[in-house]
């Protein structure tokens, strides 16, 4: 890779981007070459979808919205399920099978070539392979968006309007929400450096993430108090869909007064947990000892 | 098939075959409590949300209450812990796939009574292990059963309905992987399963929240999975349609055992023992 820099350029390393573009360009011709099999993993994550939006549909014909007077109506909460599944897309196309690829690297000791390679290994275990039938549900996501906002914007009463400033903010915090959710992917994975196996701390990464799917003004009360505040602040989970979702479907119409505040705190947290990844992930490469021959 | 065999000898082979399963199962016991503690924690924001819902709803939804729709999601947790089959179809299938199961074809021992005994050790295995994380959500979770033990005979009838939940959850899923015999790659036919079966067993929510749709339901075996046991519970039947729904299961029960029957002595003729 070295000799696709330019003359001149002193520093001499590979060009993380092209890198990664060829690392795509690979997994889509080998998603190309299993058609059948991209086109059934697609729609059985759109399926998966589908029955969620069946379950709130339900739902919404009994109740008029999620918590009193939080302002999660019925298209107000699809567009932050829409939220949910453009984040967890990204995570689960770009991540999500690198990740849980990690754990066997190092019990197989195959983390010795990724370390060997001219590359930052973080790059190089989390980025190496590209789930493209994952984003289908980033298409539906937008989907769902798109059609709920039209139901907002047309609807009687009070009415909904987006200022433009969202056009910039609503993909800062989505990709702010991947950072925090591959932050916490890491780290856990890096931990199977020190104990070995972790199939329990995958499923525990699954519930953790079960967490952000709902609005967090719900756990906001009684003896979930002590969640919320673990969720929003300890390992900020919470954050991850609420702040992007509420920045777009404005579910309270003049907005709260800890709303900004917690949009700012959103950034913070991503800075942290990313620098805490990368921490945890350098720490568990000094421990690492090679497991083969 | 077994006829020549002493009832003693066959005995011992099927005791044998049960504790080689409940051995393998009880290998890995500090993960597996640890694991199905943690199978819970989905409850605990089943618990916010539904208080949530619940507070632009007057009191009750589809005749649930709040404490009734948590009891619920509890007690459809224990039934699927009855129900569901980890591994079965695709594991027949595979085993059809690769050849493995020449084994039963050679060997003295029926297959779907080799399959049934290994997931009752299974499961028994797991609910020894299981007990304990079981008895204490229900215990921190008890205030939302509201209406207390239900009677003797709703009781008795609820553990029959558990029973055969799993018998009907074993015999579902066998029919599935024994489709394998036809098509040898089963999984987008397993996965289309599990999706009706998350929707319309009554995993997800409760079936009377279909309203007008629930007769739909009621003509497919699913919702003695998960919804059926979880409202005998919760007495959601009523005394007289109890037994009637019973008899109705153990129906449906003896048409998908002929099934299993039917697919594997028609499966076995016509395979071919690929692999080697």
């Amino acid at each position: 890779m070295a000799d696709n820099n330019q003359i001149g350029q002193t520093k001499i390393g590979p060009n993380y981007l092209r890198v990664f573009l060829t690392f795509a360009r690979n997994s889509l011709v080998r998603d190309m070459m299993f058609r059948t099999n991209f086109l059934i993993e697609s729609v059985s994550s759109l399926a998966w979808s589908s029955m969620n939006v069946g379950l709130y549909l339900i739902i919404f014909q009994y109740a008029t919205s999620i918590g009193d007077a939080t302002g999660w109506g019925k298209y107000e909460f699809f567009v932050f399920m829409g939220t949910t599944w453009i984040i967890n897309a990204i995570v689960q196309a770009f991540f999500m099978p690198n990740i849980e690829e990690f754990s066997d690297l190092i019990r197989t000791g195959g983390l010795d070539f990724a370390m060997l390679k001219p590359i930052d290994t973080q790059f190089l275990i989390s980025l190496r392979k590209v789930s493209w039938s994952s984003l289908a549900n980033l298409l539906l996501g937008s989907v769902l968006i798109g059609f709920s906002i039209s139901q907002l914007a047309t609807r009687q009463g009070t009415p909904w309007s987006l200022p433009p400033s969202v056009f910039l903010l609503f993909p800062m915090y989505v990709l702010c929400g991947v950072a925090i959710l591959y932050s916490l992917m890491i780290c856990l994975a890096a931990t199977s450096v020190w104990l070995g196996r972790n199939q329990t701390l995958y499923d525990f990464w699954f519930y953790i993430t079960n967490f952000s799917r709902y609005p967090m003004e719900i756990y906001a009360r009684g003896w979930g108090i002590p969640l919320f505040v673990a969720f929003t602040f300890l390992i900020p989970v919470l954050v991850v869909v609420n702040v992007p979702a509420r920045l777009l479907a404005q579910p309270l119409a003049p907005k709260a007064n800890w709303e900004w505040p917690l949009a700012l705190f959103t950034l913070f947290a991503t800075v942290l947990s990313v620098l805490a990844s990368r921490w945890v992930f350098r720490k568990a490469l000094l421990s690492y000892r090679s497991a083969s021959s | 098939m077994m006829s020549l065999a002493s009832l003693p000898t066959q005995f011992s082979c099927w005791w044998m075959v049960f504790r080689i399963a409940l051995e393998e199962r009880l290998a890995y016991r500090g993960d597996f409590a640890l694991g199905t503690l943690m199978r819970f924690l989905p409850i605990i924001t089943q618990i916010f949300l539904w208080s949530a819902v619940f507070e632009s709803v007057n009191g009750r939804l589809a005749g649930y209450t709040l404490p009734d729709m948590i009891a619920y999601y509890l007690l459809s947790m224990l039934a699927r812990a009855f129900s569901s089959m980890p591994g079965l179809a695709s594991t027949v299938a595979k085993q059809i796939r690769d050849g493995e199961i020449k084994k039963f074809i050679i060997q003295p021992i029926d297959m779907i009574g080799f399959l049934l005994l290994g997931r009752v050790a299974h499961k028994i295995a797991y609910y020894t292990i299981a007990t304990l994380p079981f008895a204490l959500v229900f215990f921190l979770c008890r205030g939302y059963f509201s209406s207390g033990w239900p009677s003797a005979d709703v009781l008795l009838a609820f553990l029959l309905s558990l029973v055969m939940a799993f018998l009907l959850g074993f015999f579902v899923d066998l029919c599935i992987g024994l489709i394998g015999f036809w098509f040898l790659e089963v999984s987008s036919l397993l996965f289309v399963y599990m999706l009706l079966n998350f929707f319309l067993s009554g995993h997800m929510f409760p079936l009377d929240l279909l309203g007008s749709w629930q007769f739909v339901v009621n003509f497919l075996p699913f919702k003695y999975l998960a919804y059926f046991p979880a409202a005998i519970f919760l007495g959601k039947i009523e005394s007289s349609q109890l037994w009637i729904e019973l008899g109705l299961e153990a129906v449906w029960l003896l048409g998908l055992i002929c099934l299993a029957r039917f697919l594997y002595a028609r499966g076995l003729r016509r395979y071919s023992g690929y692999g080697g």
